[in-house]
C-alpha cells in the first residue's frame, strides 16, 4: 500500500473542473474519510454532505471512479484499484457545489408518485394484523430498506433521458405501499405511477439493481407496479372486485 | 463531466444487445417483404437473387441474422419472466444463458450451411 493516494475531486457546479489531492493512506479508509480529510486538512471549501457516516442516512452518495456509491461504506482499497480516486457530485442531480447536490427533484418524485402513507383507521381502532409470511407483506420487505441515497437515481438511464421520470427510488417507494394492507392511497398511487413518466417508462437495464448499497431491486418493485397497473386497468374495463 | 461507468453490467449489455438485434432486425423485415415480392414480379429475378445469397458472405450475414433472432427473443423471455413472474433469481445468469442459446443457434445454422 502506498503512502498517499491521488484524488480528483469536482470543484464548482455544472460548469467546474477536476482538482487534484494527495491524501495519506490509512488502514480501512473510506471515501468519504479521503473527502473529509481534503475538507479538514487541505481545502476547507470544499463542499460535499454526510450525516451518520454508517451507512444508515444516505447523505453522502456520490460518483466514484465513475460510478454511483454511498462513500461512507466504500473502502479505498476497494475501488482505487490504480491507486487513485475521481470523485464528482452523483449523476442526474443539480449541483450545489462541488460534491453536493441539491436531492429536491429527486423527493419531490417520490411524493409525486404517492410515496406517502395513507392511513385508514384512526386510534380507537384496532391493529391491522400484518403476518411475516403474508404474499404482501414478503413482497414489501423486499423494498422497505432504502435509504434514500439517490444512487439508483443516478445511476438510471431513463432518468437522464426523461426528466419527468419518477426513478427506481420512487417507484419502489410506491411499490412497498402498493403492498401495505393498512394504506388506502392505492387509486391515486396507481394513477401516479402509470403517467409517460412512471413505470411503463423502465427500460429494465438494472442500474439501479447494480448499484443499491443496500441490495434492493427496483427493478423488480417497477415490474410489480406495471402489473398492479394492468390488473387496476382491466378491473376498470371489466370490473370485479378487489 | 458526464461519467459513464454505471453501464458496465450484464444487464445494460444484455439491453443494448436487445435494443440493437430488435432495430436491425426491423431494418431487415422490408427488404424481406422485398425479396418475397419478386417471387409475384419475377420468377427469374427471384432465381438470380437466391443464386446470390449462396456466396460466402451472405450466408455469414444470415448466420449474423439468425444469431440476432435468437437474441431478442431469449431477451425477450428474459424480460418477460422478470416482468410477468417477478423472477429474481439468477438474474444474470440469464443473460448468460440467453447470450449462449442465441450462438448455439447461429453456430448450428453456420453448421449446416451448403
Amino acid at each position: 500500500m502506498s503512502n498517499t493516494i491521488k484524488v480528483s475531486v469536482w470543484r464548482g457546479q455544472t460548469e467546474g473542473a477536476f482538482e487534484d489531492f494527495e491524501v495519506p493512506r490509512q488502514p480501512s479508509q473510506t471515501v468519504l474519510d479521503v473527502i473529509t480529510y481534503i475538507q479538514r486538512n487541505i481545502d476547507p471549501t470544499l463542499s460535499y454532505r454526510f450525516a451518520c457516516r454508517v451507512g444508515v442516512c444516505g447523505s453522502c452518495a456520490m460518483t466514484v471512479n465513475g460510478r454511483p456509491r454511498w462513500t461512507c461504506r466504500t473502502h479505498v482499497d476497494k475501488v482505487a484499484t490504480d491507486g487513485t480516486l475521481q470523485v464528482s457530485p452523483l449523476r442526474n442531480l443539480e449541483v450545489v457545489k462541488d460534491l453536493a447536490c441539491d436531492m429536491t427533484e429527486f423527493f419531490n418524485k417520490m411524493n409525486r408518485a404517492e410515496g406517502k402513507f395513507h392511513p385508514t383507521k384512526s386510534r380507537d381502532d384496532d391493529f391491522d394484523m400484518v403476518l411475516p409470511d403474508d404474499p404482501k407483506r414478503k413482497q414489501a420487505s423486499q423494498g422497505i430498506e432504502c435509504i434514500g441515497c439517490g444512487v439508483c437515481y443516478a445511476a438510471c438511464d431513463v432518468v437522464e433521458w426523461n426528466k419527468d421520470y419518477l426513478g427506481p427510488a420512487a417507484l419502489n417507494r410506491a411499490w412497498t405501499l402498493v403492498n401495505d394492507v393498512r394504506d388506502g392511497g392505492n387509486a391515486e398511487r396507481i394513477a401516479a405511477v402509470s403517467g409517460d413518466g412512471g413505470c411503463h417508462a423502465c427500460h429494465s437495464q438494472q442500474g439501479c439493481v447494480e448499484h443499491c448499497p443496500k441490495h434492493i431491486s427496483p427493478t423488480h418493485s417497477i415490474a410489480g407496479l406495471k402489473r398492479a397497473v394492468a390488473k387496476s386497468a382491466l378491473k376498470g374495463i371489466f370490473g370485479g372486485d378487489d | 463531466m458526464k461519467p459513464r461507468g454505471h453501464r458496465n453490467h450484464a444487464h445494460y449489455w444484455a439491453f443494448v444487445l436487445h435494443r440493437v438485434s430488435g432495430l436491425l432486425l426491423a431494418l431487415f423485415i422490408p427488404v424481406h417483404f422485398y425479396v418475397l415480392g419478386m417471387a409475384i414480379e419475377s420468377a427469374t429475378r427471384l432465381d438470380g437473387f437466391l443464386s446470390w445469397t449462396n456466396t460466402p458472405l451472405v450466408k455469414l450475414a444470415e448466420t449474423m441474422l439468425v444469431v440476432l433472432l435468437a437474441a431478442h427473443l431469449t431477451g425477450g423471455l428474459r424480460l418477460m419472466a422478470l416482468e410477468f413472474f417477478g423472477t429474481r433469481e439468477s438474474s444474470k445468469t440469464a443473460v448468460a444463458i440467453g447470450t449462449g442459446i442465441a450462438l448455439v443457434v447461429g453456430l448450428t445454422f453456420l453448421l449446416n450451411v451448403r
